[in-house]
């Protein structure tokens, strides 16, 4: 028994007490189904399962305190009306905006963060952490941390264009549909089932192996996977709004098709449109990470996450984290994207069961 | 009885078709490369003469439609052609492969299914408590994460640093069905943490929405015990969402093999897929295409019909 475990303990029962006390229900069941655990836990794993207990709850923590003041921040700086809506956002919605903020701002200021270029040979291969190398050198003798500043800008960049794709096509074509009806609608909405029955890093692979790995070739055959989910949401929330009055109304007025799309349907629509680019955003961004970790996306020496993983694989037999770290900055962008999604769709949904 | 064979037959008759379709495209954009086949394999260095022969060797001096109906009826009893790289026949090295990754998503299903079943009851019953929110989040990130990151964290923590399962998968004729299992435990893990995921949140929300249902709360105004309106009231009608459920995330299996094939060397058909896509070996590139094609709309139609076979009022349209 040292101090550390004395306090430990001392801290989880005395917290139950203090949850107990204030009638905290949940908080006092989970401090205290912590501290059941943490005996058996500590008779198994000794002190050290304990300090992994701490640093978990630590960071936890720490995650929950940047959410929090985040959001408080986010509520200051934007308008009344803005910060009205803000102030409902759940913790994990305002650590998920702040995981993408802080993406955004690495992947448009990558060269001024980036202590080296992408693919500047600084070292040996694999040297390990020093003062000017933050994580070390990858198999070439590249500043990993470089690399995967710039890949920020590199993967996310790719997945978003590619992203945009689907929507521009998947959006066109499910508000035309809609609009006009009869045999174009049918039409495709057979096409879109054939597509969609193949799946997608099956059809990825089939077309990356005729057309090549090229970058344009690459969005555009991710564009084109990814399109007919799109047009398929489209089709149903423009569905609905095509059967209102007031569409029936601009249309008696005369306005083309283009001006139903443009000025009626598409601003009574945007909310799970905005949703649904996101989650295809996840999707789309995990395909991409996918195809470059099977060396048939982003090619070298262009830096990238799922190459970046490929690339340094080998290290993970010695014990060493370092290919965990690019595949884990993947993980947490769509973590992050999904749970403001899930506030967004709870928003929208109106579910409050 | 009668509507039913009916309905399901119709099913059947429009997967045919799907499949007929994605058949026709797979061999279709094969002919979509610039130049062609034999132009791919010898690149642009190659002689009028070596083109010709291999023109001749592969059967391209016939137009496509020919090739296509000769494809076809190839695959349809088994036969995929020749490998352009190895010269062996296809079939020969997908079988065996396909069996292997058969085994793989096997045995995924054989632990993810019930486990994803059972928690995603308990969640739908606890909805809203904080048991359900952790579960929220935890489903979530299994979800996003890419599989070959839960599959290196899996080697490092669970082969590297502790050594308690191999960390790849090398297979051999000789294995015991233990060995084997204790082989491919790690691959299997790595699915089934991304499907219990995906399937905890489908149960969930089946669930859920069962449970909003008029009948349901009927139930309860009228004083059934809880067990009661789970067993008598919730289950018969949970099945169909629930067989669907399953049967999507077999799907899911079986195409989201390739990534973690991969990353465990796995000698699966996912992995020689892969080698094929690098090596433009195009006639198992073809072949491997068509059958996760096939595999995934099996699938699809499985949980269709289950969805009918199991709601009475899919059974009797108006």
């Amino acid at each position: 028994m040292n101090y550390f475990v004395i306090g430990y303990y001392a801290l989880l029962i005395g917290g139950s007490c203090l949850a107990a006390y204030f009638k905290k229900r949940e908080i006092f069941l989970v401090l205290f189904s912590l501290t059941l655990a943490s005996f058996v836990m500590g008779i198994v794993g000794g002190q050290d399962a304990l300090w992994a207990v701490t640093i978990a709850a630590g960071l936890l923590a720490l995650a929950g305190g940047t959410a929090y003041a985040f959001r408080e921040f986010l509520v200051i700086v934007s308008g009344a009306q803005t910060a009205k809506v803000l102030r409902t956002a759940p913790l994990t919605a305002s650590f998920g905006m702040f995981v993408i903020f802080t993406y955004a701002v690495l992947g448009i200021f990558a060269p001024a963060i980036a202590p080296f270029g992408e693919s500047d040979v600084i070292s040996q291969a694999f040297a390990p952490p020093d003062e000017v190398m933050l994580l070390g050198a990858d198999q070439l003798g590249r500043d990993m941390f470089s690399r995967l500043v710039y890949g920020a800008r590199n993967t996310v960049g790719l997945a978003l264009v590619a992203t945009a794709l689907a929507f521009v096509i998947g959006v066109l074509l499910g508000m035309v549909a809609a609009v006009k009806g009869g045999w174009f609608d049918q039409f495709m909405g057979r096409v879109i089932d054939v597509v969609m029955s193949i799946p997608g890093l099956i059809f990825a692979l089939l077309l990356l192996s005729i057309f090549g790995t090229n970058l344009v070739i690459l969005v555009i055959i991710i564009g084109l996977i990814y399109a007919p989910r799109v047009f398929r949401l489209t089709r149903a929330v423009a569905g609905n709004v095509v059967v209102m009055d007031y569409i029936e109304a601009a249309g008696l007025r005369g306005e083309g098709m283009w001006y139903l799309i443009r000025k009626e349907i598409l601003p009574n629509s945007t909310a799970p449109l905005i949703a649904e680019f996101g989650l295809e955003f996840c999707f789309v961004f995990l395909l991409v990470a996918g195809l470059s970790f099977l060396g048939l996306g982003v090619q070298p020496p262009t830096a990238d996450w799922g190459s970046m993983v490929r690339e340094n694989a080998t290290l993970i037999s010695f014990g060493e984290i370092t290919p965990l770290i690019p595949a884990a900055a993947i993980a947490l962008l769509t973590v992050s994207v999904n749970f403001v999604v899930d506030w967004m769709l709870f928003r929208s949904s109106g579910l409050k069961e | 009885m009668g509507d039913v064979t009916r309905i399901i037959l119709t099913r059947l008759g429009l997967g045919l078709l799907t499949l007929l379709v994605i058949s026709v495209l797979i061999f279709g954009a094969v002919e979509l490369l610039p130049g062609d086949i034999a132009q791919a394999v010898l690149g642009q260095g190659a002689t009028e003469e070596n083109l010709r022969a291999l023109r001749t060797e592969l059967g391209l001096d016939r137009s496509a439609p020919v090739r296509y109906v000769d494809w076809l009826s190839g695959a349809v009893v088994g036969d995929f052609g020749v490998s352009l790289l190895t010269q062996s026949p296809v079939t020969d090295v997908i079988a065996p492969r396909f069996a292997n990754t058969l085994f793989l998503a096997a045995y995924a299903a054989v632990i993810a299914v019930p486990v994803a079943i059972v928690l995603g009851v308990i969640v739908a019953l606890l909805r809203n408590s904080l048991f359900d929110r952790v579960a929220n989040v935890a489903t979530l990130t299994s979800i996003s994460s890419p599989e070959f990151f839960l599959g290196y964290i899996l080697i490092l923590y669970l082969s590297v640093k502790t050594g308690m399962f191999p960390a790849i998968a090398k297979l051999s004729d000789d294995l015991t069905f233990i060995e084997l299992l204790d082989r491919t435990f790690l691959p299997a893990l790595t699915m089934v943490l991304v499907v219990v995921a995906h399937m905890m949140r489908m149960t969930r929300a089946a669930i859920i929405n069962l449970l909003a249902s008029p009948y349901i709360e009927m139930a309860r105004l009228k004083g059934t015990p809880a067990w009661k309106v789970i067993a008598r009231h919730a289950l018969p009608n949970a099945w169909a969402p629930i067989i669907n459920v399953v049967a999507l995330n077999l799907a899911y299996l079986i195409t989201g093999v390739v990534l973690v094939e991969v990353v465990f060397v796995y000698p699966g058909i996912g992995q020689l897929l892969v080698d094929a896509v690098t090596k433009r070996d195009f006639p198992v590139v073809q072949a491997c295409c068509l059958i996760f094609a096939a595999t995934f709309i099996l699938l699809n139609l499985a949980a269709d019909v289950g969805a009918i076979l199991t709601n009475p009022r899919l059974r009797h349209p108006k």
